[in-house]
């Protein structure tokens, strides 16, 4: 089972977190800081997966940002990349080529996504197909039922793509 | 109220949105702080309004600061009205703050419990969804005792969208509520058979996990997952199921052999990485549970290693590492199999990648043998050389001290080598763990006794060479060596070539540049090795000679008295003035030597660090008794440290005690006697409780061997340890069969009745080599029915420890979850009610009237498969690995745990009263919880249905659905679109497309 993920940027701004054990305040901000240390450190030819605490760590840089679950010590590390991987690729096909900027502006649909595809720590959906639906749907959703102030904003955020 | 109404609307087209806030964070880098308190004043003037939408626009900024570290908590209860607002985009903002701030501290969260039933029945599945993923990250134990029942109804959801979120989410709600588990568990096991394949995956997940921490209760499902990984083709599935039976296996070796085949077939098959990195592992697993008795089995391992050796050998980093921690796992149980592929771990050296470096070093670890640890070593140190990072040069360090040094020295065959090799470590620059080399370096010489004159050689040149000296001032971390190098040249002074020159070079003033502890123990050694020097010039008849070194003392020895480090100041000053002493007796032409010898006669031998407890208490020895009353005035109290004191005093001169009374003296004889049981640092004395020692039982089974060398040991000057490398290829060839049998022999006859070293990697082609000089060793022992594999009780506080639960014994009226009586879920809307269930019906479907007799027939049925499920499951575990195709028993089985689940719950049933509800109510629950009444006309309806619903959905705003035919142009393709976020994923694109993403 996953611990917790999180989503963090070459500089070391926090992008996302998502926690699937309940944890204090004090202990996330501890533990992010901690291992997004790690992790930054870590060379670019290195291998993604490193033991910290109890934990298996599981990473994976994309561009500037970086994607990285705590995993239990007998969980599967590849299926836990290729779990990344499919997240990243969900999010793309969302936004549409996602850039970290999406992230930032639009975090609540991020979550969104990955509350579709994960639970509770564990993978909800192995199908992209039916996640992207379900999200879609939920959107319409949203849509429909209020204008949504997100509408009244210029859709350009003028700012360059990372 | 319309004017407020106005007010608010545009009151609202001035607040910040989140896009407003994140743009504002950005615009404001320097004074970051104080814009975000500034927009926490507004967020705060924002929650007080009426209006929903403000105050979820206000909660929606609120998480966005959560994350950036800002304590949101005083905001609780305004989440909490989020989140019961009706529309469904306030409602996600609101679910979304709470699953991302609420903890079990969170003391409004009880407030929820209502709302989150409500919406838990809400006729849209989005509510309920959003309502179990915001639960799945907060629950509480109040929560799941409060919301068990209506999760559980979920379970049977017409949808299977909401069907696998519940599902999912029970793993949580059984750790938080272990009471839920027996009542829950016949649904969710009737779940593993679902039509949709994400919800059966989703049961596969939290059947998995639960079995994970409890394997023993979960036994009898194997037969059912045996199936599905026969059956499956979804990869996420498989590694699940493939991991629960590595969890399983342990309890029962026939499952083991049973997967044995399926499992091998799979590792030839599959091109997904991952599933065939998890059927090594469990391949593993299976065998080292399974004896190793079995012949065939070693096709399986080598199928392991070989696919390891593949996943090595990748250009990959990730296959990298985990090929070499799998092999790890190997190595534990069949060593000889993984000690093949060591060119490839020695390659493995030369990665990169620092972690995949140390991976193979502890591969090494396991993989040295008498054979080939000089080559390794070797091999290290020059990785020695080479690194670059001081951490990873420490770690290589200490990897090779290890490696030397594991099971009491069990593949050193010389010990010689070893020594060069410490030597040569010292010469490593700025590491922390010189006081590792010194203690090897320590034990090496005390323990082995044939190397002492050739270690003293090699210290005594450490003690002269500068450069260990010099580096103290940098960091002290090598300059440690010293400190084993003065006592080791101090202690065996007599095998010293030249003793004056060590002794000049530990008396020169540089010396004082070394830390204190280190100084003292000079200053210690420099008068053990004054006493032999004494000892060989009076011997010699060379008195001038003696008075020289007496004099070299004198001169020398006022600069530690200077020293600011106490221990040295103290030692010194007592040294010094014992040196002045015999300076004046030398005067005088009286021997000495003899005398001063005397204070460091003895000799040490290594004693177990248990050893002393096994030490019997004589006979007639009252350990508790009282030695000297206890003290009831002052005056003893002062008496007793000082009859301790003497009493050491005599120890150490060797008693020259003065005359006592005969009573006195046999209360200081008792009185010593127990202090030398109780002091871990005493070893001997005289003769004569030694000899006492060895008649006794406790402790005559610690071995002292010794045995002559085979090689002379004259090896002079600094050697380097590569000599020995060609010294052992000799030595090989010298063997002799005739030999080696008599020496195996009295090896036997050494080993016999006595404890041994630890011999888990011992090969026979480890006892050709001869061993150089023999350890004396002292196995490490343990108090007497103590085993050091004795089992921890479990951690009372593992979550888990709760959930281990008999799963199959029948389900208690007490054990039934709580149902809500309050007037909330009665009224609460049905979710869809007109909507079937997927689940294929394939028994008649029994009347209302008959539900007594129904269930009491479903209560016989039970107990006869309670009396079944033993006899089945070994007729299953005894037939031999079925192919894929025909899996014969397992359908058998798997009909009959659906015909008995959908048999109704008494659950359901006895918790509720039916006339309490209305009807559509009724049907609804009935339709839900799988009682199948009315499903035939339901499900003849439901296409028609199922579209119409469908219809109003597909109502899209023009924006949004053109996007969408976008999209469906290509739902499939998997090609990157060109930015750079999504690079192609190395370890993963050998996936199989088509069958993961169903």
């Amino acid at each position: 089972m996953m611990r917790f993920m999180l989503l963090f940027s070459r500089q070391g701004k926090l992008r996302l977190q998502k926690w699937y054990l309940a944890t204090s305040d004090k202990e996330r901000k501890k533990m992010v800081r901690e291992l997004m240390q790690v992790v930054l450190a870590r060379k670019p030819k290195m291998c993604s997966f490193l033991e910290w605490r109890d934990l298996k760590v599981v990473y994976k840089r994309y561009a500037s940002l970086y994607f990285c679950c705590a995993i239990e010590g007998q969980d599967n590390e590849l299926i836990t990349l290729e779990l990344i991987h499919r997240y990243v690729e969900l999010l793309d096909k969302y936004f549409g080529s996602v850039c970290e900027l999406d992230i930032i502006f639009n975090f609540e649909k991020a979550y969104f996504i990955l509350d579709e595809f994960l639970m509770g720590g564990d993978v909800q959906d192995t199908s992209k197909k039916s996640v992207l639906k379900a999200i879609e749907q939920a959107d319409l959703l949203q849509e429909s039922g209020s204008p949504s102030l997100r509408d009244l904003m210029p859709t350009d955020y003028s700012l360059p793509p990372l | 109220m319309a004017l407020k109404m106005v007010k608010g609307s545009i009151d609202r087209m001035f607040d910040k949105n989140l896009q407003d806030l994140v743009r504002g964070i950005r615009n404001h880098k320097e004074d970051e702080a104080k814009y975000i308190s500034q927009c926490i004043d507004e967020i705060k003037q924002e929650l007080k309004q009426d209006n929903i939408a403000v105050k979820a626009n206000a909660v929606c900024k609120l998480t966005y600061l959560q994350m950036l570290g800002y304590d949101i908590s005083w905001a609780a209860f305004n989440i909490i009205e989020v989140m019961s607002a009706s529309k469904f985009t306030f409602k996600r903002i609101g679910y979304l703050a709470a699953s991302q701030c609420f903890h079990e501290g969170t003391d409004v969260i009880m407030l929820t419990t209502n709302q989150i039933r409500k919406d838990l029945s809400s006729p849209s599945q989005y509510d309920t969804g959003v309502a179990l993923t915001g639960l799945s990250c907060f629950v509480t134990p109040d929560l799941a005792r409060d919301l068990a029942n209506d999760i559980m109804t979920l379970m049977s959801h017409t949808k299977p969208y909401i069907r696998k979120k519940a599902v999912l989410i029970m793993y949580k709600v059984f750790l938080k509520y272990p009471e839920s588990l027996r009542p829950a568990f016949p649904r969710l096991k009737e779940k593993l058979e679902d039509p949709d394949p994400g919800v059966q995956s989703a049961a596969v997940n939290v059947i998995c996990e639960l079995a994970r921490r409890n394997p023993k209760n979960y036994l009898s499902l194997a037969p059912l997952f045996f199936k599905l990984m026969t059956s499956s083709t979804n990869n996420w599935v498989l590694i699940k199921i493939i991991k629960l039976f590595g969890a399983l296996t342990p309890l029962e070796p026939r499952l083991g052999k049973k997967l044995i085949e399926p499992l091998t077939n799979l590792i030839h098959s599959t091109s997904a990485m991952s599933l065939l990195y998890e059927c090594v592992n469990t391949v593993i697993a299976v065998l080292i549970s399974l004896s190793s008795g079995m012949p065939n089995h070693s096709a399986s391992i080598q199928l392991c290693v070989q696919k390891l050796r593949i996943l090595i050998e990748d250009s990959d980093q990730n296959l990298k590492y985990l090929g070499l921690l799998a092999m790890s796992k190997i190595l534990r149980t069949h060593p000889k199999s993984v000690q093949a592929h060591k060119d490839l771990v020695l390659q493995c050296l030369d990665d990169k990648d620092e972690s995949i470096r140390l991976r193979a070093l502890d591969l090494l670890y396991g993989m040295v043998s008498k054979k080939n640890l000089v080559e390794i070593v070797k091999k290290l140190m020059s990785h020695v050389d080479k690194a670059e990072g001081t951490t990873y040069r420490d770690e290589l360090l200490t990897k090779i001290i290890d490696i030397c040094s594991q099971c009491n020295y069990q593949h050193i065959t010389n010990f010689q080598w070893y020594i060069s090799v410490l030597v040569e470590l010292t010469r490593l620059e700025g590491t922390r763990h010189g006081h590792l080399i010194a203690a090897q370096m320590l034990d090496v010489a005390i323990r082995v006794k044939a190397i002492r004159k050739f270690a003293v050689s090699q210290m005594s040149a450490l003690l002269d060479s500068a450069h260990l000296v010099a580096s103290s001032t940098q960091r002290n971390g090598i300059c440690e060596v010293l400190y084993a190098a003065a006592w080791i040249c101090g202690e065996f002074s007599e095998h010293l070539q030249e003793p004056q020159q060590t002794l000049e070079a530990m008396l020169r003033p540089k010396v004082t540049t070394l830390p204190g502890h280190i100084q003292a123990v000079y200053v210690q050694n420099v008068v053990k090795l004054y006493a032999s020097i004494l000892q060989q010039k009076e011997q010699a008849a060379e008195p001038e000679a003696a008075q020289d070194v007496t004099q070299l003392m004198v001169e020398r020895l006022p600069q530690f008295v200077q020293s600011a480090d106490l221990e040295v100041q103290e030692r010194a000053s007592c040294v010094l003035q014992l040196v002045k002493h015999i300076q004046k007796l030398q005067a005088k032409d009286v021997p000495v030597a003899e005398e001063v010898s005397a204070l460091f006669a003895g000799e040490l031998n290594p004693v177990a660090p248990k050893a002393q407890k096994k030490v019997p208490v004589p006979e007639g020895l009252d350990l508790d008794a009282w030695i000297n009353e206890p003290p009831s005035d002052s005056e003893s109290e002062d008496e007793k440290p000082k009859a301790i004191f003497h009493d050491e005093e005599q120890r150490h001169a060797k008693q020259r005690q003065p005359e006592a009374e005969e009573e006195e003296l046999a209360r200081r004889r008792e009185a010593r006697k127990q202090e030398q049981a109780n002091n871990p640092f005493y070893i001997k004395s005289s003769p004569s409780p030694q000899k006492r020692y060895q008649d006794m039982p406790g402790v005559e089974h610690i071995p002292v061997v010794q045995i002559d060398l085979s090689v002379p040991l004259k090896v002079p000057g600094m050697p380097v340890s590569d000599q020995y490398v060609k010294l052992q290829e000799e030595r090989e060839h010298r063997q002799r069969p005739e030999k080696d049998r008599r020496r195996r022999k009295k090896k036997d006859k050494d080993k016999r009745g006595k404890p041994r070293r630890h011999s888990s990697l011992h090969t026979e082609s480890d006892e050709d080599i001869a061993p150089a000089q023999r350890v004396d060793i002292v196995t490490e022992e343990m108090p007497e029915n103590a085993l050091p594999s004795d089992e921890d009780d479990k951690d009372p506080n593992d979550p888990y420890r709760a959930l281990d639960v008999d799963l199959d014994r029948p389900l208690a009226d007490s054990e039934r979850l709580p149902v809500q009586k309050h007037r909330n879920a009665e009224t609460t809307k049905s979710p869809e009610k007109e909507d079937v269930p997927f689940v294929e019906k394939k028994i008649k479907k029994p009347r209302k009237k008959e539900k007594k007799h129904r269930e009491k027939e479903r209560e016989k049925k039970e107990k006869r498969k309670e009396e079944k499920e033993g006899e089945d499951f070994d007729f299953w575990l005894s037939t031999a690995p079925l192919p894929a195709a025909a899996p014969a028993p397992a359908p058998v089985r798997a009909r009959e745990s659906l015909e008995r689940t959908l048999s109704p719950l008494p659950l359901r049933e006895g918790a509720r009263s039916p006339g309490e509800r209305s009807e559509a109510t009724r049907t609804r629950t009935e339709t839900m919880s799988g009682t199948p009444r009315r499903l035939r006309s339901i499900r003849r309806r439901s296409p028609r249905r199922r579209r119409r619903r469908r219809d109003p959905r597909t109502r899209r705003s023009p924006r949004r659905s053109s996007l969408q035919v976008k999209r469906r142009q290509s739902p499939w393709r998997t090609a990157r679109s060109l930015t750079s976020l999504s690079r192609p994923c190395p370890a993963t694109a050998s996936w199989p497309r088509t069958p993961t993403s169903r």
